[in-house]
């Protein structure tokens, strides 16, 4: 017989990464434009307790439910959490020395260089971390200024100083310089943390892992394959995963969701045990709302690099895990059209119609999770509401709820974004840790994951993507 | 608005005119929907892009305003706009663009 | 309004109504649509 696939751990870091927004895609276009916008981001940005306590983000790392956010009052920036603890129930926050130490750690290239004040931070704030520690290693700073001369790349920096330069790699090759080697690196290292927290929380051996689906969306290679390599196999070295191989699956913010489902069908077609499903934070993502945010006064708060990762097996004998229902799985087709009613008839509709199930058959649903308290500010309103209140509104069309019940769907069935806007990561995978709690408790039988991904923007189609899986207790 | 976006909105008004121009939009609440008007009016109230200080004053409708529906096809329309009409807070989206438009 | 022989700058959302069905709809009631977009905000 062959095996029922399950979700059976997941993990899930934030890198606090102050220094590296203004690297970000949309602060390095604008200050090259206007340099004075630096130092005002820089006076924007939120210290180390602030991001702890921040109530999204303790929501990401499991210490608070998503019920529990909806009832904090905005802004959440000033409700803080009192006495935040940076780990989680799965997940984890890290301090910037941190991050730079677990680059270090991963750079096999020698790109990327210290100082020791830096690497010995670093060291200190990763004492728990179990891998290639040695590693973390600084050059004095008279070695760092000379490598900044002499090379074309990027300073790296920590409490105001110049601690690091990560060097061009290749000075006629657009996919190595040191800015795309940087979002590369980033989401190799933010990876690897969230790779080796899932193992030791699942108490599986490195070496039991058979094969890495990375679904991050930074584009490894070089001039002649720019974005066609691969990160899995990178990050499975770093932790030990000696018997395994991997592969990237691409597909904009819905590759998380795609890899799932690959993944649970390579495990109950037996051609693996077990799969990881990983993807590393977006260096280009930092600050990308950062002018909103300084017009209305409000902290910088795309500040974090945010990671995930899960591991996919056969459903235990203990009913430990979120089974992977396959056969709800749900497409939005090349021909089913682009509006909001063909994506959700394709999504959610469908698979529930063609397994005799109704949209109020769904416990909870997890669409886009991104908090609205950073998409606010620039117009672009609250995502996963708008999303649930579509939802919702598919649900009168069906004749399901009458209109008045709108409200009370979103209410029971949604719950608020707390996501970091980290581009695949927040599109409904988010949620499947708060989704094996729940289901371990008693207190949820069934979620539909729900993802979307915005093809259009890479300008070769006008198309949008989008799928969708359940998850039963 | 997306700054490369407004660079083309801007072009095409220099380069054949705004007469009879007409800018329709699609948002699904009224904040983004107000700011998206405001651009195209007023210029873009972020100073960020191409519109900034630039007041195109554009005819701006959105697509759930009554007077734009019905000048549309039925059934087009149901697919493709209907689920929004129920989702969203029409009343309020149509009062924004309409205080950028007026 | 009437959107009949109108030059059509269509500005969609993904979440809401995408700029390919603006153009649809625009098109539907008798206007060039010289211009259709979708903002993607995430």
């Amino acid at each position: 017989m062959s095996p029922t696939p399950a979700i059976l751990h997941a993990s899930y870091a934030l890198a606090h990464a102050p220094d590296l927004v203004r690297y970000g895609s949309k602060p390095v276009r604008e200050i090259g434009r206007d340099p004075s916008l630096r130092p005002r981001i820089t006076e924007a940005l939120r210290p180390w307790d602030e991001v702890v306590a921040y109530p999204p983000n303790q929501v990401f790392i499991g210490n608070l439910a998503p019920d529990a956010l909806a009832s904090i009052p905005r802004p959440w920036y000033e409700n803080r959490i009192e006495s935040a603890d940076p780990a989680g129930t799965f997940g984890r926050m890290v301090t910037q020395p941190a991050l730079y130490g677990l680059m270090k750690l991963c750079d096999d290239f020698d790109l990327l260089a210290i100082d020791g004040e830096l690497a010995q931070q670093a060291g200190a704030d990763l004492v728990d971390f179990d891998h290639r520690r040695g590693r973390i290693t600084g050059v004095d700073p008279a070695e760092l200024r000379t490598m900044a001369a002499e090379n074309s790349g990027l300073d790296i920096h920590q409490d105001g100083r110049r601690a690091g330069f990560i060097r061009t790699a290749h000075d006629q090759d657009e996919a190595l310089t040191a800015s795309v080697l940087l979002e590369n690196l980033v989401s190799k290292a933010t990876a690897v943390l969230a790779v080796s927290d899932l193992l030791r929380s699942a108490g599986v051996a490195a070496d039991e892992i058979d094969y890495l689906l990375n679904c991050g969306e930074e584009a490894v290679g070089d001039r002649y394959q720019r974005g066609g390599g691969s990160l899995s196999k990178a990050v499975g070295e770093v932790v030990g995963c000696v018997n395994a191989t991997g592969s990237d699956i691409k597909a904009f913010c819905s590759a998380p969701v795609h890899a799932l489902i690959a993944a649970g069908a390579l495990v109950a077609a037996g051609v693996h045990r077990y799969v990881v499903v990983l993807g590393g934070g977006s260096q280009a993502k930092l600050g990308m709302k950062f002018g909103a945010h300084l017009r209305n006064g409000v902290p910088v708060m795309e500040d974090c690099l945010a990671s995930m990762a899960f591991l996919v097996g056969p459903a235990g004998a203990d009913g430990e895990g979120l089974r992977l229902r396959l056969d709800l799985a749900g497409k939005h087709p090349i021909g089913a059209g682009s509006s909001p009613k063909a994506v959700y008839e394709a999504l959610v509709v469908e698979p529930l119609v063609r397994s005799g199930l109704r949209m109020t058959d769904i416990d909870k649903y997890a669409v886009e999770m991104h908090n609205p308290e950073i998409t606010e500010p620039g117009g672009s309103g609250d995502v996963p509401r708008t999303n649930y209140r579509t939802l919702a509104a598919m649900a009168v069309l069906r004749r399901e709820i009458g209109r008045e019940e709108i409200g009370s769907f979103v209410a029971e069935r949604g719950m608020p974004g707390f996501a970091p806007t980290q581009g695949h990561i927040p599109a409904g995978v988010p949620y499947l840790g708060h989704a094996l709690e729940a289901m371990r408790s008693g207190r949820l039988d069934r979620a539909m994951i729900v993802a979307k991904g915005s093809l259009f923007l890479g300008r070769m189609t006008q198309l949008v993507d989008g799928v969708s899986f359940v998850v039963e207790r | 608005m997306d700054l490369e976006d407004q660079a083309n909105v801007n072009r095409l008004a220099e380069t054949s005119g705004t007469d009879d121009m007409v800018v329709l939009l699609g948002q699904p609440d009224a904040n983004s929907a107000g700011l998206f008007a405001e651009t195209v009016t007023r210029g873009d109230p972020t100073w960020a892009g191409p519109l900034a200080g630039v007041p195109l004053g554009l005819p701006v409708f959105h697509v759930l305003e009554p007077e734009i529906k019905e000048q549309m096809d039925g059934d087009l329309y149901d697919e493709h706009v209907g689920l929004m009409e129920l989702s969203a807070d029409v009343d309020e989206i149509i009062k924004w663009v309409a205080v950028c438009r007026d | 309004m009437d959107l009949r022989g109108r030059r059509v700058v269509a500005i969609g959302e993904r979440e809401g109504v995408t700029g390919p069905s603006l153009k649809l709809l625009a098109e539907s009631a008798g206007a060039d649509v010289v211009f259709s977009v979708t903002q993607c905000f995430v």
